[in-house]
């Protein structure tokens, strides 16, 4: 687990077709060394949250420009727990109105990066945070 | 090699050899007994210097730049061909350009306040934002609108929203814009309907459908259908506008996404004009010809931080299309020759930081659009890396537009920057860039195919990826993100979206459809859908679906089982 890198899923959830933001992270992830998957546009919570199982990522960037963040975020949140994915590190990076933040984070989002954030500093925060960061415990696979 | 010089690479190679600087003997004088020891004592800021896209920009431009420019060639006067310095003889002494601000949040009834609003503080058209799921042809009921509706624009989903939308609003008199591209026909056929109930003459209506799909694909990716029946949507609504409404112009074909996604100001130019052969050729197959639609054809253009390459691109925007029209098309009305257009400040310009840099920013802008000749204008708001704009904010970026037109000096004569030694070899170069592009995208067999093969995509992502990196390397300085900090930032005012939109919208719609002659609405949309199955004009069919009430949703689920939907493929 400590030796393989960084996985990241990086997904655009609502209705919103803007994804020059989220194809500027993936690159920037992945020339950081990370492992990307994109979902392309238009994903439901739930279908975040399963690609997220499938690929066993250990982060989730979400980019949401379209002001819907206060009903999807909460409830991927809610999918990650029920999943038992608490660990998985949820950030989030688009348009969010200051006072939504506070909210958002007591929800579970880790990082709210606002437009004119470094991709370095993402990529900064991501390495800090993943779990696989953490020493990882013995496991039986 | 710095990420903006490899910019300029990608975006600038050239087609042939340009003609060489010849140099006068003076310049070399000046270079050697001038230049040379001002250099020696003080070096210059940095190694080069580039444009916001990437171009290089010299240190002196003098005749010896223009050397193979002809003014009757090049430029004409105003009002001729090739429209260079503007498509009016008179420009804005005659009549400024129409203060547009685009506007639409929460439900009709907000949106009709904001509306009437801003006509009582002096803006001379209005232009309509819709949310997405109408944007993306859902009822403000359907599952996937959940948190959605009212939030980037006003939610419409039937017949009797867009008569609330509009209700009081002078429609012979004042020009309405509407944003709305996959479901163009359906609203647009909502809109003459209203128009109609509230005693208003088709013939006399004037405004803009955008009904651009082509840049839905390259860059905003707000589609619902596959390219084939998309185009169809928009030729059959072209066709129906010629022969019904003479003064509504049924697309604007927009640049200003595609700049939004990251692309540079000649991928902005030549995607979009490129976009408008596109529709042309898609247009004269289904049997109009060129005279006929061309003159209808509208523009809508990006206005960006770089002053003089964007009233460059905006002048070389209308020498192109007006060769493209004469030449490739052989048009012989001379309003089809026209690049009329509608420009916007970039939103991607805006920063959450600092925010009132921002109106700084947009008024540089609109000086830049203005300086190219633009029919009407929209200036963003301070706080729209925030949320959608507040009634004051909206209300500054409104007076910084009366301010140029008034008080600047703007307005009094035409294309003022004509004859600049700068402004003109960036006119040159912008429109050499641009068939260079044409001449690709011409060798893929035209832009849907580009499309399919994701170039344009690839070419806007490429951009937008060398911009982000030259500025994170401080190559390009943003005032307020990646220089001039504040230690501090104070929070602005911003507008919250009331999430009782969304309930009053499904409220609406569930006593509509309880209201509404449930048998006539199924009769209408079966007729849609086998007329959609043929090969006949779909806009009569889905103007009678509309005076049935029924809603944006049926009449997209009606269309969606005919012509199936489009996802992008991943280009790598």
């Amino acid at each position: 687990m400590m030796d393989r890198p960084i996985r990241v899923l990086v997904a655009k959830p609502g209705l919103d077709g803007h994804d020059r933001g989220a194809k500027i992270v993936a690159r920037a992830l992945r020339d950081a060394g990370m492992e990307v998957i994109y979902t392309g546009l238009r994903q439901t919570p739930e279908q975040i949250v399963r690609a997220a199982v499938e690929e066993d990522v250990d982060a989730i960037g979400i980019s949401i420009l379209s002001g819907a963040h206060n009903t999807i975020l909460p409830r991927i949140s809610a999918l990650l727990r029920e999943q038992g994915m608490e660990d998985v590190l949820l950030v989030v990076g688009g348009i969010i109105p200051g006072e939504d933040i506070p909210r958002l984070k007591e929800g579970g989002v880790a990082e709210i990066f606002q437009p004119g954030v470094s991709t370095s500093i993402i990529v900064e925060f991501i390495r800090a945070h993943v779990r696989s960061h953490a020493p990882a415990p013995e496991s039986g696979h | 090699m710095g990420e903006m010089a490899k910019l300029a690479e990608n975006s600038r190679e050239p087609r042939h050899a340009m003609v060489d600087r010849q140099v006068s003997a003076a310049e070399v004088e000046w270079q050697k007994t001038v230049l040379k020891p001002a250099l020696d004592r003080s070096p210059e800021r940095q190694q080069g210097f580039t444009t916001t896209s990437g171009v290089p920009i010299e240190r002196l431009y003098t005749p010896a730049d223009l050397a193979d420019f002809d003014y009757e060639r090049d430029l004409g006067d105003p009002g001729e061909f090739p429209y260079t310095r503007g498509i009016h003889p008179t420009m804005y002494r005659g009549k400024l350009w129409t203060m547009r601000q685009f506007s639409g949040f929460g439900t009709p009834e907000d949106t009709n306040q904001r509306l009437n609003y801003l006509l009582s503080q002096g803006q001379t058209g209005l232009s309509i934002a819709f949310d997405l799921p109408t944007l993306m042809g859902y009822d403000g009921d359907h599952p996937l609108a959940e948190g959605e509706v009212g939030k980037c624009g006003v939610a419409v989903s039937s017949l009797a929203d867009m008569e609330t939308l509009l209700r009081g609003l002078p429609l012979e008199r004042v020009s309405v814009s509407m944003t709305i591209n996959s479901p163009a026909a359906i609203l647009w056929a909502m809109y003459l309907v209203a128009a109609e109930k509230s005693g208003a003459d088709w013939k006399k209506l004037s405004g803009t459908l955008q009904n651009d799909i082509l840049k839905e694909y390259i860059a905003q990716k707000e589609y619902i259908f596959p390219p084939a029946p998309s185009m169809r949507l928009v030729v059959e609504s072209i066709v129906f506008a010629a022969r019904e409404t003479p003064r509504w112009n049924p697309i604007s074909i927009s640049g200003y996404h595609i700049r939004e996604a990251g692309a540079t100001a000649v991928q902005e130019l030549a995607f979009t004009l490129r976009d408008g052969i596109e529709y042309a050729e898609w247009l004269l197959r289904a049997g109009l010809a060129v005279d006929e639609f061309a003159p209808r054809l509208s523009f809508f253009f990006n206005s960006h931080n770089d002053l003089f390459e964007e009233a460059a691109k905006f002048r070389a925007a209308r020498k192109v299309w007006a060769q493209v029209m004469r030449d490739r098309f052989g048009a012989k009305d001379p309003r089809s020759w026209r690049c009329r257009f509608h420009a916007q400040t970039a939103g991607c310009s805006l920063t959450a930081q600092q925010p009132y840099n921002n109106v700084v920013r947009t008024a540089i802008q609109a000086l830049a659009a203005v300086l190219g000749g633009a029919q009407s204008l929209h200036t963003n708001s301070l706080d729209e890396a925030w949320s959608l704009p507040t009634e004051e904010a909206a209300t500054l970026a409104l007076r910084t537009q009366q301010v140029l037109a008034h008080e600047s000096g703007l307005a009094e004569t035409a294309d003022p920057l004509a004859g600049s030694y700068l402004v003109e070899k960036l006119t040159l170069e912008t429109e050499r860039a641009c068939y260079e592009y044409f001449e690709k995208i011409d060798a893929m067999g035209g832009m849907v195919a580009a499309i399919e093969k994701g170039f344009p995509q690839r070419e806007i992502h490429e951009a937008a990826y060398s911009y982000q990196r030259a500025i994170e390397r401080k190559e390009k300085i943003i005032v307020g993100v990646n220089d001039f900090v504040a230690d501090e930032e104070r929070p602005i005012e911003t507008l919250a979206i009331d999430e009782g939109a969304a309930a009053a919208q499904k409220r609406k719609l569930h006593e509509l459809r309880e209201r509404r002659d449930g048998a006539r609405v199924q009769t209408a949309l079966e007729a849609l859908a086998s007329a959609a199955a043929s090969t006949q004009n779909l806009m009569p069919y889905i103007l009678n679906c509309v005076r049935s009430y029924a809603t944006l949703g049926e009449m997209c689920g009606v269309l969606r089982n005919v012509f199936g939907t489009y996802e992008e493929p991943a280009f790598r």
